[in-house]
């Protein structure tokens, strides 16, 4: 925690000049000096936190493998909550850019939140995405200093959409929640899917119980159930799934979102041989990989989920970039140039962005299965898309 | 709809109105007699679930959690009662609705502390996993058939209690006229307490229950904690038979909006809009029979005061 | 006396605030305080409903949410070029201050008179539920409309206009923010120690004698419910502007939670005191989550204190005079 402790001092400064403006306690602007600066604006309370803790540890892993180091400059990881609001996300990013002048900030997991700061950080700092990828800024609304390291919130469906395809099933029961991201989901899934659609059934956000949408999949009898469901939504309806006896006859697919380190031990055996896409997964046999995920172990007592590997992800492009341009992040142009390069070893592999500053990339699927001690984690048994592009880049004018 | 999708969606609503029972009970117990209003209510079943799940793990028995989580529940609405609540029986609603708000932002980052941001495991036990013919050719999980059963027996529990114990005689005395029940030289405070700890380890019987359907997972307790809410409304406030009816009126209602409705609709709109149209009306459905209920009958259907 | 004097120091370091800050080259927070009062205005219009008429509503980030809603789809559409709606009248976006804001107002206060109506035939317990729920259902046909974003929210096109001068930049709005905060302060002080504002707070008191007075208490209490809906609208449509951007979470119930915490710490039924407890909530809320992550373990508790132990609120402190605790 000592690289990401809080500018607390300052900003405690900053609190109390908003409380008392003109009572001469509001503190002068702090010119930026000691160690660079790295903003990471993410969700730490509520019930996304699990997501924004993860990408935070992920993170800060690298900085302390490296000595509170990023591409050989000392660096202070500035983090804060925002709570999954986007008033709060949007606060904070004023905070940190206008005040604090950081230059250079990531860590926002949901896309509202994104949507939110987006107006307030980029005309002033280069954001690198470590999660959320909202189509808004990947089409004709794309930015030179907006990059995504993670995925556009489409892909993952959409590989799941071609395997399937692949795999020759040919009747699929789509679900998800009736919000825009559910739909750009399901979107995304139709976009490569090539069988029929047996129903596609919109649930509520804060829907408990799903008894009444497996009562209907056990009724249309399709070939794959596919669900986006984030969060606790998506375990509730696994475990209900597998109770309902679902399971051993009709194969569930998702999105890695559902299925990984942060939700299956909350699952447990429930989700076992599910099938989800990810553009990372535990199991990728390479240095770096297995680097990250055991120092990731030694550290934390636990498994990284990809939330986890897109911080780690981020931080080592961060640092790419700040080695590539000596630390100087206020050349902005040059800086956006030099994370574009993406000059790094990624622990997914093979990396590099596309045009609209987002990833061109590998899309494994993966099955859920019991490793050798017993836990349940995803074993890699497929690559559904290599070095697949987003649907939006050619809405998007930036230069290749 | 087929008649057998009609009575799984008929016990899926039965089981959804018993859960919802076995929090609005207790809720509408300390409306009915304390006069107070607990939005910390939701914190009990979560703090039910977190233990239950955790005394399972370790000791790998399902019925130690749920007695674990039951006792947990009660015993943190006790110490609330005495520290807390107590305080507040003066106070207008106003006050006690801040400072149970203020306890379920400590409860959730308490929690969070405890046991970590991320959600975690409980499941039923291996017997009760599969999946039961209820009628021929309608299996139906086991597990769902347990709570149903738990929150009737949880329902007789509370008939007994308030109908043939002195308690609840006390009880009964007390939602219809409290000063009656003090001129009786009855402790109050005790009966207070009493009320309390019984509310309490129903929720957190109800928050462990739903451990094996639901997230395991902080903020659990304000979803249900709304429709329980929705659930005492309709009943009216006080009557541990309004919540019964009540909690089955908006479970059923629940389900059957979301299974009946698109197809429904489908019939009269094109498929794309019928789906989106059934989606929104599904999540107002139980607002919606909230609103007509108490434009009918403001005091609920069962008031207290009948 | 000291009430008139704390509320002539309050106004005077609102008035100074950006020339002081400007000076000090920390004209950012003048974006912070933007927000505060825009709360503020909100805060006051629920002690309307909750400090004087007794009825506590837990449902005012509706109305809060609808008002930004108002705003921010009337601003998209302009940008668009598109119609919010084609039937029965073509009624195309806009971005016309004098036009938006009061239509925020008015689509509030239409949506606050048709919960209220419904809801004022109920009771204490029952009200705060009956708010809760309506509020609920509010939020959730939000969450639901695809054109407007639903849960991510909708990024605002730019600021309102006034009169053809534009909100741009952080001082115009927060003089607006400021102008609309003290004239609504204004005209409620005003009514409440008018006819109207007797005769609501009499039928908090004691309903039954306001009633045998021949005081029509429903349609008072649903006047100031409407009225208070209507300005916490308002307050909607000049958060919308602050942020550039709206989402659901606006109506969410924490939001009509943390209103009502903003009145109780001020100092219900004293119009002053919420603008002070909005401040203060804000300020403790930045200020507490730069120390911790883990601050809503500190700010919980300290509510919780102040609920128990500081009845009558900031106001009292600052003021020496409280309304009704």
């Amino acid at each position: 925690m000592t690289i990401a402790r809080m500018t607390t001092s300052r900003r405690r400064l900053l609190g109390t000049a908003a409380a008392l403006p003109v009572l001469g306690l509001a503190a002068p602007a702090i010119a930026q000096s000691g160690p660079l600066k790295v903003g990471m604006i993410t969700t730490l309370s509520g019930p996304g936190a699990a997501l924004g803790n993860d990408i935070r540890d992920g993170f800060n892993l690298v900085v302390k493998n490296a000595g509170g180091r990023l591409g050989g400059v000392p660096v202070e990881v500035v983090v804060a909550d925002d709570a999954l609001r986007p008033e709060n996300g949007r606060a904070i990013a004023e905070r940190m850019v206008r005040r604090e002048r950081i230059q250079v900030l990531t860590g926002i997991v949901f896309s509202n939140v994104m949507l939110a700061a987006a107006p307030v950080i980029l005309p002033a700092a280069t954001y690198i995405s470590a999660n959320a990828g909202p189509s808004q800024l990947a089409g004709e609304g794309c930015n030179a200093n907006y990059f995504n390291a993670a995925w556009q919130n489409d892909n993952l469906h959409e590989a799941v959409g071609q395997y399937v395809t692949q795999k020759g099933l040919r009747r699929a029961f789509l679900i998800a929640p009736n919000y825009p991201a559910g739909r750009d989901a399901l979107t995304g899934f139709k976009r490569f899917f090539k069988g029929e659609v047996v129903s596609e059934t919109y649930t509520r956000l804060d829907q408990l119980d799903y008894a009444a949408e497996l009562a209907a999949v056990r009724a249309a009898a399709p070939d794959a159930v596919y669900i986006f469901l984030p969060g606790g939504l998506g375990i509730n309806f696994i475990k209900q799934y597998a109770a309902a006896g679902l399971r051993a006859r009709t194969p569930l697919f998702g999105p890695g979102f559902s299925f990984d380190q942060d939700v299956l031990p909350a699952v447990g055996d429930d989700a076992l041989g599910c099938f989800n896409s990810s553009q990372w997964a535990l199991d990728l046999p390479l240095p770096a990989n297995r680097q990250f995920v055991d120092t990731f172990e030694a550290e934390y007592k636990r498994l990284p989920s990809l939330y986890a590997s897109q911080g780690y992800d981020v931080a080592l492009l961060i640092g790419s970039a700040i080695a590539a341009t000596r630390g100087r992040v206020g050349d902005r142009a040059a800086f956006a140039a030099a994370v574009k390069k993406a000059d790094f070893q990624s622990v997914r592999g093979s990396f590099k962005f596309g045009n609209n500053n987002h990833p061109i990339q590998n899309i494994y699927m993966r099955e859920v299965v019991k490793d050798a001690q017993g836990r349940v984690v995803n074993r890699t048994i497929a690559t559904a898309f290599e070095a697949h592009q987003d649907a939006y880049a050619a809405q998007c004018k930036l230069p290749a | 709809m087929t008649a057998t999708l009609f009575v799984e969606q008929t016990l899926n609503g039965l089981q959804f109105g018993v859960m919802l029972f076995l929090m609005a009970a207790g809720l509408t117990l300390i409306f009915g007699i304390m006069d107070v209003i607990n939005l910390a209510h939701g914190s009990l079943y979560m703090a039910g679930a977190f233990v239950g799940a955790t005394i399972t793990a370790r000791t790998g028995s399902f019925t130690l959690g749920v007695l674990a989580g039951a006792a947990a529940g009660a015993l943190i609405a006790l110490i609330l009662e005495l520290t807390i609540i107590r305080r507040l029986y003066a106070r207008d609603h106003l006050d006690q609705v801040l400072a149970t708000y203020a306890l379920i932002l400590t409860f959730n980052e308490g929690v969070k502390v405890l046991w970590g941001p991320a959600p975690i495991f409980l499941s039923a036990p291996a017997a009760l996993a599969g999946t039961i013919e209820v009628l021929p050719g309608i299996p139906y999980p086991t597990y769902r058939l347990v709570v149903i059963a738990a929150g009737i027996g949880a329902a007789l529990f509370l008939g007994w209690l308030i109908g043939r114990t002195r308690a609840g005689m006390l009880i009964r005395a007390g939602t219809t006229n409290r000063e009656t029940v003090q001129a009786l030289g009855v402790d109050v405070g005790l009966l207070f307490a009493l009320v309390f700890a019984v509310g309490g380890a129903l929720a957190g019987l109800a928050g462990v229950m739903a451990g094996p359907i639901l997230a395991v997972q902080v903020g659990m307790g304000e979803q249900i904690l709304i429709l329980a809410f929705v659930v005492v409304v309709v009943g009216g406030l006080g009557s541990v038979r309004g919540a019964m009816a009540g909690a089955l009126l908006v479970g059923l209602t629940d389900t059957w909006a979301r299974a009946l409705l698109p197809t429904l609709l489908r019939g009269l709109l094109p498929p794309a809009s019928a789906d989106q149209v059934a989606a929104n009306l599904g999540s107002v459905a139980v607002y919606l029979l909230m609103a007509v209920v108490l434009a009918v009958r403001p005091q609920g259907l069962f008031p207290r005061h009948a | 006396m000291r009430e008139r004097a704390a509320v002539a120091v309050g106004l005077a370091l609102l008035v100074a605030a950006p020339f002081v800050l400007e000076a000090m080259d920390e004209a950012f927070l003048l974006s912070v305080l933007t927000r505060m009062l825009a709360y503020a205005l909100a805060a006051a219009a629920l002690d309307l409903v909750l400090g004087y008429g007794g009825m506590v509503s837990f449902g005012h980030g509706a109305f809060l949410g609808t008002g930004a809603y108002v705003a921010g789809v009337l601003l998209h559409h302009r940008a668009d070029g598109t119609a919010v709606i084609d039937w029965p009248v073509r009624i195309g976006g806009t971005a016309e201050a004098l036009v938006a804001w009061p239509a925020a107002a008015l689509v509030s206060g239409l949506l606050a008179a048709a919960i209220g109506a419904i809801s004022l035939r109920t009771r204490a317990v029952h009200f705060i539920m009956i708010t809760l729920a309506f509020a609920q259902m509010v939020f959730f046909l939000v969450l639901a409309l695809p054109q407007y974003g639903g849960t991510d929210g909708l990024m605002v096109p730019g600021r309102n206009v006034l009169v053809g001068a534009s909100l741009a930049g952080d001082a115009p709005l927060y003089w607006a923010a400021l102008a609309l905060l003290v004239a609504f302060l204004a005209f409620a002080r005003s009514a409440m120690a008018a006819r109207f504002g007797l005769a609501l707070k009499g039928a908090r008191m004691n309903e039954r004698r306001a009633l045998a007075l021949g005081v029509p208490v429903y349609r008072i209490r649903l006047a100031a419910f409407t009225l208070s809906g209507a300005v916490a609208g308002l307050a909607g449509a000049v958060l919308a502007n602050q942020s550039s951007f709206v989402s659901p979470d606006l109506l969410s119930w924490q939001r009509s939670g943390e209103l009502m915490v903003m009145v109780i710490l001020g100092g219900q039924g004293t119009l002053f005191g919420p603008v002070l407890g909005a401040i203060a909530l804000l300020a403790a809320e930045e200020e507490l989550a730069a120390l911790t992550e883990h601050w809503m373990l500190i700010l919980g508790p300290a509510l919780l204190v102040v609920v128990l132990f500081f009845r009558g609120g900031l106001w009292r402190v600052v003021a020496g005079k409280g309304g009704h605790a």
